[in-house]
């Protein structure tokens, strides 16, 4: 197996020389017993690496990458023979190889639940969270995991998140309005139908799967992307904030590089693990960029 | 991270056959467009042999019409042309916020249109020369 290189090394040298015996032997004879420990070792070898994993084993594909790490510099491919069980999503898999076989493994997780974020992967050319993805419902037996293209790789299955952060954080993520109600303890509704206006883009879970699908925002970094304009969308269209904070967030989406960078592929929408309707989000900010702006009299 | 990083030959394994309906969608529009613009060019230029004579018009257009390979150009013009109209409608609709649920049996359905159309336009655009 290739999970182990090092070990392979390892037990053919602590293998004993099978030379002990005290009679002087042909060349061809010590060729033989040599032969024949060597096979020895690799049968024992092959029964180490590879136990009784039952008939529905998969094979996971991993991604492997460690810069700090002489000889790991190289990304490739390892792959693991993980015990397939009931229920099994691809992060438990993941964490199965990581426990099993090589705890270098590296890969951020954390609610195994679908809603912290951490384990967006790329995950058989697609990219979907690993603790929601049934490894029954992938096609094969084989399952290809590979950290987020267009992110730059830390290590393994980890990427380096914080141009996703800036560009969340550069829509101003957050409520704020300078429209509150007249008495000091009164509260300020939202109305049912805005709420339900709202509610999908509510759902954004931050893991970064739609700013790796979109070759937009893959090809011109300044973009902001789909999940940033999705929390545009969030706040623009709560109506709580009032109408000055809209223009503000209007101006904010409106620029070069916001909502007219998008070019309704819909590789967003298709991957979201949320279900948000990106796409529609964006084009609806689209719409209302127009009617603030065009003005006909 | 203006630079995409390099993971070696695992980076672009295979990646075009995953894309999606939208996104082929998107790069038959981008390139069909293209194509278009190349074709208006030519269009113009052999338009333009009206301005030394009528002769000189006619020739050209009939010389050029007797051509084989120009008569399958001019099929591949229309399959081009058709694609991006209904694909542009499409986007017109997906701009206007409506039917983005269906975008993916759209495009299908431009696709389709669009080769049921090349297909019903081969007997006109080739007869006479082959």
């Amino acid at each position: 197996m290739s999970t182990q290189p090092d070990q392979t090394d390892d037990e053919t040298e602590s293998t004993p020389e099978p030379d002990a015996e005290p009679e002087p032997e042909s060349p061809g004879e010590r060729r033989r017993a040599e032969k024949a420990a060597r096979a020895e070792a690799a049968e024992e070898e092959a029964a180490d690496a590879e136990p009784d994993l039952g008939d529905d084993a998969i094979t996971l594909k991993v991604f492997r990458y460690d810069p700090e790490v002489e000889g790991k510099t190289e990304p490739r491919f390892d792959t693991f023979r993980i015990p397939f069980t009931k229920g099994m999503t691809v992060l438990d898999a993941l964490i199965e190889a990581r426990d099993t076989y090589d705890s270098s493994l590296t890969f951020r997780h954390s609610c195994r639940q679908a809603v912290c974020g951490s384990d967006a992967l790329f995950i058989n050319g697609r990219q979907r969270l690993g603790c929601q993805t049934q490894i029954a419902d992938l096609d094969g037996d084989v399952v290809r995991v590979e950290p987020l293209p267009h992110q730059d790789v830390v290590k393994d299955l980890v990427v380096d998140m914080e141009h996703f952060y800036d560009q969340m954080e550069a829509v101003e993520p957050y409520f704020q309005t300078d429209e509150t109600p007249d008495g000091e303890l009164e509260e300020q509704f939202q109305t049912p139908e805005n709420r339900e206006e709202i509610k999908m883009s509510t759902r954004c879970i931050w893991c970064g799967a739609c700013m790796s699908s979109c070759n937009i925002a893959a090809d011109e970094n300044e973009y902001l992307g789909p999940a940033a304009i999705n929390k545009a969308y969030r706040f623009a269209m709560d109506e709580r904030e009032g109408e000055n904070m809209k223009e503000h967030r209007m101006e904010l989406i409106e620029q070069e590089n916001g909502v007219w960078r998008c070019q309704t592929q819909f590789s967003c929408t298709n991957v979201c693990p949320k279900d948000i309707p990106l796409t529609e989000h964006i084009q609806e900010l689209k719409r209302e960029a127009v009617k603030s702006n065009l003005k006909f009299w | 991270m203006s630079q995409s990083y390099d993971r070696g030959t695992v980076e672009d394994f295979g990646r075009w056959r995953s894309f999606t309906a939208g996104m082929w969608a998107w790069l038959f529009h981008k390139f069909t467009g293209w194509v278009l613009i190349g074709y208006l060019f030519t269009h113009i230029a052999v338009l333009s042999t009206a301005l030394t004579g009528e002769a000189a018009y006619n020739d050209t257009i009939v010389g050029l019409e007797s051509l084989a390979i120009v008569r399958l150009l001019e099929v591949g013009l229309l399959a081009v042309a058709v694609f991006h109209i209904l694909n542009g409608v499409r986007l017109l609709f997906i701009d206007l916020g409506t039917g983005l649920e269906a975008q993916e049996e759209s495009f299908y359905a431009s696709l389709v249109i669009t080769g049921a159309i090349t297909i019903a336009s081969v007997p006109t655009f080739v007869s006479g020369v082959f």
